[in-house]
């Protein structure tokens, strides 16, 4: 059973107890544990179950790559389900929960599924679920997602915040281990602007726990001098807690740093999200190691070789009393002695090699431990621990030459370089032959912006496994990052004495004769539950490339994405298939290198920073006074102003109705305004609008339209010619920037000749719309300003004041009604709109809200960009031919609306839809259908409904539509089919409803 | 995520900063045009494999379009410049065959 | 995480936009007779008190002034740039300016705004036109340790609020 030592552990501080729950548990550590190392320190070695077969899991791993040992933490709005209890810090008061079982850990209905397990191989829901189709839905697909999924998802809001970090660095390593170290203090030693980042609390990775000198001082003690001296770099950042998530395109990076993970803080943000720019990356991401495939060798207590020895010289944690290495490789051995040195009994030493004669088996053999080569494990005793290990030979099918009894398997199948950051943007890889692993190929590495590499490994990531190899291949990839920026290092290597190692003898299956029995409890992807057969299974079926078979098993798709299995995985593929590993090849590595919080994705944007919301100068009275909002591209607007006890559609009736027959004001401030002047003002306005704007005379407005080169309407407006060579252009509210930018692309990438300059100063006014039969009484009560018929006509406009603001008075109607709309600096804009409503009072003023706007300018048959229009709507569609130019010799859409099918009179055309119910409403979007089916067995559709509106002033239901060859059509009754045999009827008539000789605005 | 130099500001930005524009360097077909000619100015686009002329704008930073010539491959940006120009200015494909010696304009 | 860096919206500055050729001798002494200040480069601001020039693009300018010469300001510049293919636009009102106090403001603007903000990147006397999070802005710095930042009207709101979470006390963290 796994415990606390005596002594020992690097890592935690044993004068700060640390008390937390583990299934309701009240469980106790230090500070400087990680969940992991505090539950092996309780004895909870059994951790969850399986995914697939619900089998008990435990703790494999210590760090980042840990498959099985994954927990809901925390409860409420700081709830979050599969965090790796490897990279949980442990901090006072947190709450684990295991998952993937029900009723509870012990006992778990779902783990039927492991003594039915050869009823799922692979590929068995593709193969079981495909008849009757229904049945997915109904009977499969809701028992699935019952028994399956990991962790439970949140349902409170996040409590946390999070936000991004933007860094330029020179050199950014990724790793702060012996490699990163070494290599960061090449770069800052070299005077670059070095970031050094690292995932866990603590630098050093395998320099704090593997025995070794380096430059006469011990790992620790080195790792310390070596931090020491960078934080006396000026140039060079430390960040721990901080994981190269993913490597992209030009140097871009982005990092992970939690800040809050480790603590329970709620005034900092939780995590940070780094978006670094690096002219060099160096990775020096360490190494995995690979566990070993051998039967039962994800049984609670079986853990990767160096992660048994970090717990022991980390944590002071031993993860069993009895514990029997299982290896490939040396390195083993170094775990093997670091648990005789601490009292613990190692029983045996499994070495599949047939012989194992390097300085450190010697050495486990001089200090009296039984190593017996040419061995491995048949077969693990024990379902929620290890009580047994059954040993064979490695080379034969399984036969037991003897139970070896023991709490704790410590495996390690050779070590794999984390090699993720580097293939992330492209980097190569090549297959090591010597040393049975995937190594980057340097001369391959990803390119940046100007076409050279900009990614470099360091140390064990290079495939450089041990130290003193590793610290000089470091050692070059500071000089390479260095010389890449133009400059040269010139340190020396760090010179580390360390045993030397015999070669790794690749196994990829234990016994090599290993039966069906025994595959098929060997497994590869603990988190996903896919064992040797079922990648074996997936070749015989023909899933020969890696990224078939991956998908098909569903190897290296879990949470971990393979960081323990896809080399072994592979592996096994090539066998079954009969080829060499490298023709195999690797999956693809994509980022994040380990899940990463939505939060930190989101960063900032969250709440009221969500998107930002434009406001208008008067949003603040809007708000105080009833506003319902309607968003209108990024504007906010009042839909309509709800008096007390009113609902919407009462207020929205009541302002048409007093704007119709008093006077009414609208907040128009969000229409686009731009400054068009130059001496080719004209001629470029002439280009861009389907109307002829040179023949505007100053002081005049005219409503003009804009095409795409396709032919089709886009934006419209008034268009007020300033002077001979400036116009103001009214856009869309949600035009504005993009019209002002669509300007700027004909002049600057076309039209550059022309001596034009434009100014978007939208933001720069308010505008206010005073409407109705009572709006000219209403602006002689401000005064200041002649507005009768004959010094400020229909489609005039006059500068001059209002009160005391300085204002440009519009004389223009979008409701049929006499209208001004007054422009006036922002910064006047409250102040006008209340001295509008305190002048209006006696006249009977009222704000209106959009709603009334959209109604009133239905009524007129007016039509509005984004109902009317689609994107595939013309001019001439809309009955707006009349402001289709044909004497100009160009504009934007004129060779578009040449082609024939624009000619062509069965188009849909713009008409009045009148229902023959006044009392029915046309559903917006409703299809006109005819008689009979079309080639596709549908409904023989004629068109859509555009707008549609009760209209209060008409006291009847209207409509706009498009309706193929609508203006033939006159007088014609449709059918618009709405539900299940309800059909609404409606005639086709002009869509000007209300006063056709524009009487009301001609006062 | 790319970085691009905008010729317009001397700003190196990142993605971000910046809105694409599609291809450059098309010849605008306007009234008499005919009809292929047209149908190839409005939908028919280079897609190379390598090098690649684009537009882009400054959007949130001086405005201004330019021109980028890069490798859709490697995304490597041999250059940025000018969007006045019709054509391909010399110093720019004299720039690519640095890089790229095999590569031809139109090829 | 010591000192806090103060987020205050400040007072309207007056600011035309003059759009024109940059290299042509009227449209500079336009500029710089309103100001006072001399020409500027690519990229770089001119302060002095309330007075401001700043290059903002290829083919335009920003004067800063007291919002009472703005009236004038303009009178003169349409007179002197009568003939030259320019524009003169009053935007006072368009924009809203913040500024950022405190050792650490370089910190804060970086969680927003995707730019070197290392001192060997970005000084006194430059102007960076860029986004913040998800809306444009400017900025510049009057001195170490002290940003103007300039955004449109209508968001003010939202860059209040970005500015203020960002320079949260206990945020923000020592970078640069």
């Amino acid at each position: 059973m796994s415990t606390r030592l005596a002594i020992g552990g690097l890592l935690i501080n044993r004068d700060v107890p640390v008390e937390f729950t583990f299934n309701g548990s009240r469980l106790r550590g230090f500070k400087g544990d990680t969940l992991a190392s505090a539950l092996l320190a309780n004895g909870e070695s059994f951790i969850g179950r399986s995914f697939k077969y619900h089998r008990p899991r435990g703790i494999v791993a210590s760090g980042a790559e840990e498959p099985n040992a994954l927990v809901n933490l925390g409860k409420g709005a700081r709830a979050e389900p599969n965090q790796r209890a490897t990279t949980t810090e442990l901090f006072e008061g947190l709450e684990a929960r295991s998952q993937n079982h029900w009723p509870s850990l012990k006992y778990d209905v779902g783990a039927i599924n492991s003594k039915l397990s050869h009823l799922f191989p692979a590929g068995f829901y593709y193969k079981t679920f495909m008849h009757p189709r229904s049945a997915w839905k109904h009977v499969f697909e809701p028992f699935i997602r019952q028994s399956a999924g990991l962790g439970a998802a949140p349902v409170e809001k996040d409590a946390d915040r999070y936000e991004y970090f933007y860094a330029t660095v020179d050199v950014l390593v990724i790793g702060g281990g012996m490699a990163g170290l070494a290599a960061a203090r090449q770069a800052g030693e070299a005077g670059a602007k070095v970031l050094l980042c690292e995932q866990t609390q603590a630098f050093g990775g395998r320099a704090l726990v593997d025995e070794l000198e380096v430059d006469g001082n011990n790992g620790p003690e080195w790792v310390a001098s070596e931090v020491a001296a960078l934080e006396s770099m000026e140039r060079v950042t430390l960040r721990t807690r901080m994981m190269g998530a993913g490597v992209y395109d030009h140097g871009y990076v982005l990092a992970y740093e939690r800040l809050g993970d480790h603590e329970l803080s709620s005034t900092g943000p939780r995590h940070r999200l780094w978006r670094i720019r690096a002219k060099q990356v160096i990775t020096a991401t360490g190494a995995i190691e690979r566990p070993l495939s051998f039967a039962g060798n994800d049984v609670p207590g079986v853990m990767l070789a160096a992660a048994v020895r970090d717990y022991v010289a980390l944590y002071g944690v031993s993860p069993g009393d009895r514990t029997v290495v299982v290896t490939n490789n040396d390195d083993g051995y170094r775990t093997a002695m670091a648990l005789h040195a601490a009292g613990l009994v190692v029983p045996a030493v499994l070495d599949a090699r047939t012989e194992a004669t390097g300085a450190l088996p010697e050495a486990a053999r001089a200090a009296g431990l039984r190593v017996e080569t040419g061995r491995g494990i048949a077969s693990v005793k024990g379902t929620t621990g290890v009580e047994a290990v059954e040993v064979c030979a490695q080379a034969g099918e399984g036969a037991v030459l003897e139970a070896i009894s023991c709490d704790c398997v410590a495996m390690s199948g050779g070590w794999s370089p984390v090699v993720h950051l580097w293939s992330h943007c492209g980097g190569k890889l090549l297959w090591d032959e010597g040393q049975a692993l995937f190594r980057p190929d340097a001369k391959r590495p990803p390119t940046g912006a100007g076409g050279e590499g900009f990614v470099i490994t360091a140390g064990a990531a290079s495939g450089a496994l041990q130290a003193n190899v590793a610290l000089a291949d470091a050692l070059d990839a500071g000089k390479n990052a260095v010389a890449a920026l133009g400059g040269s290092a010139s340190g020396r290597a760090p010179k580390a004495v360390v045993p030397a190692e015999e070669p790794v003898a690749p196994v990829w299956r234990m016994p090599q004769g290993a039966g069906y029995k025994l595959r098929s409890k060997a497994f590869l992807d603990y988190q996903n539950d896919v064992k040797v057969s079922d990648v074996q299974l997936a070749a015989q079926e023909g899933f020969e490339s890696v990224e078939h078979a991956k998908r098909y098993t569903t190897l290296g798709m879990a949470t971990d994405q393979g960081k323990l299995s896809n080399i072994n995985g592979l592996a096994i593929l090539s066998d079954a298939l009969g080829q060499p590993i490298p023709q195999t090849g690797t999956t693809t590595f994509r980022p994040p290198y380990t899940p990463i919080s939505m939060g930190a994705i989101a960063g900032e944007a969250r709440d009221g920073l969500f998107k930002p919301i434009r406001k208008t100068p008067m949003d603040g009275w809007h708000d105080e006074n009833g506003a319902h909002w309607e968003p209108v591209a990024d504007w906010r607007r009042p839909y309509t102003y709800r008096g007390a006890g009113e609902s919407v559609s009462e207020a929205v009736t009541r302002e048409i109705l007093n704007t119709r027959t008093a006077v009414g004001l609208l907040d128009a401030s969000t229409l686009g305004k731009i400054l068009v002047k130059g001496p080719d003002a004209a001629i470029f306005l002439d280009l861009i609008y389907t109307n002829m704007m040179s023949t505007l005379k100053v002081g005049r407005c005219r409503y003009g339209l804009m095409c795409t080169e396709n032919g089709f309407l886009f934006d419209d407006g008034v268009v007020a010619r300033l002077s001979e060579d400036s116009f103001l252009l009214h856009t869309t509210s949600g035009g504005s920037d993009g019209v002002y930018g669509w300007l700027e692309e004909w002049l600057q990438t076309e039209w550059w000749d022309l001596k034009v300059h434009c100014v978007n100063l939208t933001e720069q006014f308010a505008q206010v719309a005073v409407v109705g039969p009572r709006a000219r009484a209403v602006l002689e009560t401000l005064g200041g300003m002649d507005v009768s018929p004959d010094a400020l006509p229909f489609m005039g406009f006059r500068d001059g004041l209002l009160g005391d603001v300085p204002v440009r008075v519009y004389r223009i109607s979008f409701s049929g009604e006499l209208s001004y709309e007054i422009a006036l600096p922002a910064g006047h804009g409250l102040a006008f709109w209340e001295a509008c409503l305190a002048a209006g009072e006696p006249h009977g003023i009222m704000p209106y809200g959009t709603e009334a706007l959209h109604v009133m300018r239905a009524e007129k048959g007016f039509i509005m960009i984004g109902d009317e229009t689609d994107g595939t709507v013309t001019p001439q569609d809309l009955n707006l031919g009349w402001a289709v130019s044909k004497k100009k010799t160009d504009f934007i859409g004129k060779r578009a609306q040449e082609r024939s099918h624009f000619q062509d009179s069965e188009r849909k055309q713009l008409v009045g839809l009148e229902t023959l119910d006044p009392g029915a409403l046309l559903p917006d979007g409703a299809h006109a259908v005819e008689p009979g089916l079309n080639a596709y067995g549908a409904a023989r559709t004629l068109g859509h409904v555009t707008s549609t509106y009760h209209s209060p002033t008409l006291e009847r239901s209207i409509a706009m539509g498009l309706i193929n060859g609508g203006s033939r059509r006159m007088g014609e009754v449709l059918d618009f089919p709405v539900d299940k045999g309800v059909t609404i009827r409606a005639r086709v008539v002009d869509p000007v409803f209300l006063d056709k000789d524009g009487e009301r605005q001609n006062v | 995520m790319l970085i691009l130099s905008c010729p317009c500001c001397g700003v190196s930005a990142e993605e971000t900063e910046f809105t694409p524009g599609g291809e450059a360097h098309l010849k605008r077909e306007g009234p008499g045009s005919e009809d292929a000619a047209f149908r190839d100015y409005l939908f028919q686009r280079k897609n190379p494999k390598g090098v690649h002329f684009e537009r882009w704008r400054h959007a949130f930073g001086c405005g201004k379009w330019f021109h980028a010539a890069r490798c859709t491959v490697t995304l490597e940006v041999f250059c940025t410049y000018t969007a006045q120009t019709a054509n391909v200015p010399k110093e720019v494909i004299d720039t690519i065959k640095l890089r790229r010696p095999e590569w031809e304009l139109n090829q | 995480m010591s000192e806090t860096v103060q987020v205050a919206r400040l007072n309207s500055r007056g600011m035309i936009t003059l759009k024109g050729d940059l290299a042509d001798q009227d449209f500079q002494d336009v500029a710089v007779k309103i100001t006072g200040l001399s020409f500027p480069s690519q990229r770089e601001i001119r302060l002095s008190g309330e007075m401001g020039l700043a290059w903002m693009a290829a083919d335009e300018v920003l004067l800063m002034l007291p919002v009472e010469d703005v009236s004038a300001a303009i009178e003169t510049a349409d007179e002197m740039l009568r003939r030259a293919p320019a524009v003169v636009a009053n935007v006072t009102d368009a924009r809203v300016l913040f500024s950022l106090k405190g050792k650490r403001s370089r910190e804060v603007l970086a969680k927003l705004a995707p730019v070197d903000l290392s001192r060997e990147a970005f000084q006194p006397g430059q102007i960076r036109r860029t986004r913040l999070a998800q809306v444009a802005a400017a900025f510049w710095m009057p001195q170490e340790a002290q940003f103007e930042i300039m955004c449109f009207r209508s968001v003010a709101d939202y860059v209040t609020e970005l500015l203020e979470m960002s320079a949260a006390p206990g945020t923000v963290p020592e970078y640069f």
